[in-house]
């Protein structure tokens, strides 16, 4: 599990890479927590996440709360097939309310916000 | 997914071969009585458990078809589908598919070609059954669909789900994901929300805690129970409310006191997934604030569903008697406890080194005459006595469930051979060594393949011989003499003498065959090499087999023995050792050395006159012909005879025969060690043991030795019992 961050003008552009579980999800945690502090624009590449789960979501789901209640933007991006399936399941793609891009196949299974 | 369940999955995979056993057991019954309601519902359970099972371990296969297969069950219980032999057999195959996909599974192998069409065609001819029943849609077929729509539908079959996750639901290895995946798959999720309001600020936050909750939709004909069933594994750990389709707008509101969250945001929430109606929810709010001053006693769920009772009183009675099972299940695992066979293995030896010592303790009591320890170590010498046999209990199982497996073996057999065939069982209580019981399954198939494939003839035959067309094949066990005694027996044409022994001498195994007895007829047999079928056959006549049988059977230090009766059928009688640990002995002595003589067998001892002459072979027990065996002599020991000599009479196998000895010793316990390699051609010796006094004890293998007497004297003179 890794975290590449870097700064684009305001913007902490944040590229963690690896599983999104349990199993990180203790390594994860201040990594992810640190950026709120760092910036008040931070955006979240998901496109190398190969796995997530429950304590994966409930993470990107504090950090969202965290970020808004703050005034500040956390935009999610580049969803993995990974992750797009698990916002499927738990219903979430509205929640997060960022833009994500279906893969072909995925298309005409897309969902009103929650 | 690739969750990482370990221990859970192992326990599935255990569950689900014992839960395939159970199935093929109920099948196999209902072959004889197709009407068996109790059977039907044994087989649907395994079913529905397994699948149940393998959907929270993300086993879409097993899942997949597995619910076909219920389906056909469910239409069977239902008594809409007729349940005949084709379907049995269907039924059975699919009983098998089920175990590869759970030997892929064990393997961690991708399912090969072969497997993946097996499944097709079994799925095509279940659905050809589901045909037959109903012309209704399957209901699998919207598992595949959208699992979530952006619109409520108030379709009179949607259940309500509320649940919320306790903390340890991730550290116990379950994943809500997963639960949700599965939901997924017993009706279509027309909306789902995920609850985030548990979570706690960052200061606080536990990452590897559950905070989520959910509020789902479920548009499906199930039942409760099985909803309630996809959370069964997270029951203790997560707050689940179930609504009925239909239920009263009372009964929402009801849940709206009962989740943690606020009041309000949950109103909107039912109202988002269309549960209630904007005006409703008003209304009913507005009355809650009025009395909202007032605490709202948070109510037991039980209080609820008797409530709701007046509503749906079958859906709780349904959920009632899932519980209750489930609870009768569990109370029922909770009298088990599985232990590795290697603790218990280790406990037996050491249960050993303890009558070892225990037997020392006592030796040295008597040696100093001290009267008040030899009263105690007595009293010790009982309890370890005890302990010895619990121990060894530990390890005894019934033979039923081997016996059980041959159902399945005869079903088989006689429908590809084409023969009518009854399997008999008696004695399946009888217990004994799981070592033994394990490694006596292959020769029993070996003797019952035979004897169906050679023994029982053709139904033809049959009735020209004025037999009943239905062959019997009977699977007897008992306990004799600290044995056990398994008996094949057939109701075939018998053994053929001619054929056997004209076959002996072709292979040169005898010179003439005239004057055999029937008995070393019939064990020439077990001589490798031999086969007396002139077809081969897919299931025997290769020859192979008989010599493995006898082999297999010796190495576990029994006997087989045969009897048979041209015509009428043959027996193979199977004497096997309970346990191959600790034995009950009779020590004596001869000349300076010790020997230990199993105590089952035997039946008494007696003073050999002084006058007797040296070497007489025989003695008249009363009336009876006794053969001596001198031990001394036997072994080529040195030393003195004795001025007074004992004669320890033992029975094995219905032969009987005197050990001539020096001094008898009486009863001890002997842990038996196995000699080295150096020693394994040595017959007559089954092993040794240590006596108290550090000294070595070799263990007579008596059966060897009665055969050594025959040899020497003549089989004649051995007197039968």
């Amino acid at each position: 599990m890794e975290i590449h961050s870097e700064r684009h003008a305001s913007c902490l552009h944040l590229h963690p890479e690896g599983e999104f579980t349990i199993y990180h999800a203790a390594e994860l945690m201040p990594m992810l927590f640190d950026a709120l502090t760092q910036s008040d624009e931070i955006e979240i590449d998901l496109s190398a996440v190969a796995e997530i789960d429950t304590s994966g979501v409930q993470l990107l789901m504090l950090m969202k709360r965290e970020a808004v209640a703050a005034g500040k933007s956390l935009k999610l991006s580049s969803h993995s097939p990974a992750v797009l399936e698990v916002f499927e399941v738990m219903g979430l793609g509205g929640w997060f309310g960022d833009p994500q891009v279906l893969p072909a196949s995925a298309l005409g299974l897309g969902r009103a916000a929650a | 997914m690739n969750l990482d369940l370990g221990e859970a999955l192992q326990t599935f995979i255990a569950e689900s071969r014992g839960l395939l056993q159970d199935m093929e057991e109920a099948l196999l019954r209902l072959e004889t009585q197709p009407d068996d309601a109790e059977s039907i519902n044994a087989v649907f359970r395994a079913a529905h458990t397994i699948k149940g099972s393998s959907g929270l371990f993300g086993l879409n296969d097993i899942v997949a078809f597995t619910h076909k297969a219920e389906n056909v069950l469910d239409r069977v219980r239902n008594n809409e589908v007729p349940l005949n032999e084709d379907l049995i057999g269907l039924l059975l195959a699919c009983r098998d598919h089920i175990e590869s996909l759970i030997d892929l599974v064990v393997s961690e192998a991708e399912m090969d070609a072969d497997t993946r069409m097996r499944g097709e065609a079994l799925a095509v001819q279940l659905s050809v059954c589901l045909g037959k029943g109903a012309a209704e849609a399957e209901p699998a077929a919207a598992e595949n669909a959208s699992p979530v729509a952006g619109t409520g539908g108030m379709a009179g079959d949607t259940w309500h789900i509320s649940a919320r996750f306790g903390r340890d639901v991730l550290r116990s290895g379950m994943d809500p994901l997963s639960l949700l995946r599965y939901l997924s798959r017993l009706g279509e999720i027309v909306y789902l929300s995920t609850l985030a309001d548990a979570l706690p600020p960052i200061a606080e936050m536990e990452p590897e805690s559950c905070y989520l909750g959910f509020e789902i939709r479920l548009k499906s004909d199930t039942d409760k129970a099985q909803i309630e069933s996809v959370f069964e594994f997270v029951r203790d750990d997560c707050d689940l409310h179930i609504l009925a389709p239909g239920s009263k707008l009372a009964d929402y509101l009801r849940l709206i006191t009962l989740l943690p969250e606020d009041h309000s945001r949950l109103g909107e929430l039912l109202l988002a997934c269309g549960a209630v109606t904007a005006r409703e929810l008003e209304q009913t709010l507005a009355l809650q604030d009025c009395e909202g001053t007032r605490e709202i006693p948070v109510q037991p769920l039980g209080e609820i569903l008797v409530e709701r009772q007046l509503v749906q009183p079958e859906l709780i009675d349904a959920a009632l008697s899932k519980q209750k099972d489930a609870r009768n299940r569990q109370a029922q695992e909770a009298r088990f406890i599985r232990v590795h066979a290697d603790k218990l293995d280790s406990l037996i030896n050491l249960v050993g080194e303890l009558v070892i010592s225990g037997a020392g303790v006592g030796l040295i009591a008597q040696r100093n005459k001290d009267g008040v320890l030899m009263e105690s170590v007595s009293g010790m010498a009982r309890l370890v006595e005890d302990i010895r046999d619990n121990a060894m209990r530990l390890r005894m199982v019934e033979i039923g469930e081997t016996f059980n497996r041959f159902r399945r073996v005869v079903r088989d057999v006689s429908k590809e051979i084409g023969k009518d065939i009854d399997l008999e069982i008696n004695g399946a209580e009888t217990e004994l060594d799981k070592t033994v019981v394990e490694k006596i399954g292959d020769p029993l198939t070996h003797l019952m393949r035979n004897a169906m494939d050679h023994g029982i003839e053709s139904a033809e035959v049959r009735a020209s011989r004025g037999k009943p067309v239905k062959g019997t094949l009977k699977l007897n066990a008992h306990h004799e003499s600290g044995g056990i005694v398994i008996e094949v027996s057939d109701d075939g044409g018998g053994l053929n003498r001619e054929r056997i022994l004209a076959k002996a001498l072709e292979k040169g195994l005898i010179q003439s065959g005239d004057s055999l007895p029937d008995g070393e007829v019939w064990k020439l047999i077990f001589e490798p090499g031999f086969s007396t079928a002139d077809q081969v056959s897919n299931l025997s006549g290769r020859g192979v087999g008989m010599d493995v049988v006898r082999r297999n059977i010796e190495a576990l230090r029994g006997t087989v023995e045969i009897t048979s009766q041209a015509g009428l059928g043959s027996t193979f009688r199977i004497r096997l050792p309970l346990t191959l640990a600790i034995i009950d002995g009779f020590l004596v002595g001869v000349g300076d050395s010790h020997y230990v003589v199993p105590l089952d067998m035997v039946q008494e001892c007696l003073e050999l006159d002084a006058g007797r002459n040296e070497q007489q072979a025989y003695l008249n027990l009363r009336g009876e012909v006794l053969p001596l065996l001198r031990v001394k002599e036997h072994f080529g020991l040195g030393g003195r005879t004795s001025r007074r000599q004992n004669v320890v009479v033992v029975n094995s196998a219905g032969r009987r025969a005197g050990l001539v000895v020096d001094e008898l010793k009486g009863e001890f316990q002997a842990v038996i060690k196995p000699l080295g390699q150096l020693f394994a051609k040595i017959r007559g010796i089954a092993g040794s043991t240590i006596l108290g006094s550090g000294e070595v004890a070799l263990v007579l293998e008596v059966p060897a030795l009665l055969s050594e007497v025959a040899r020497e004297k003549g089989c004649v003179a051995l007197a039968a019992v």
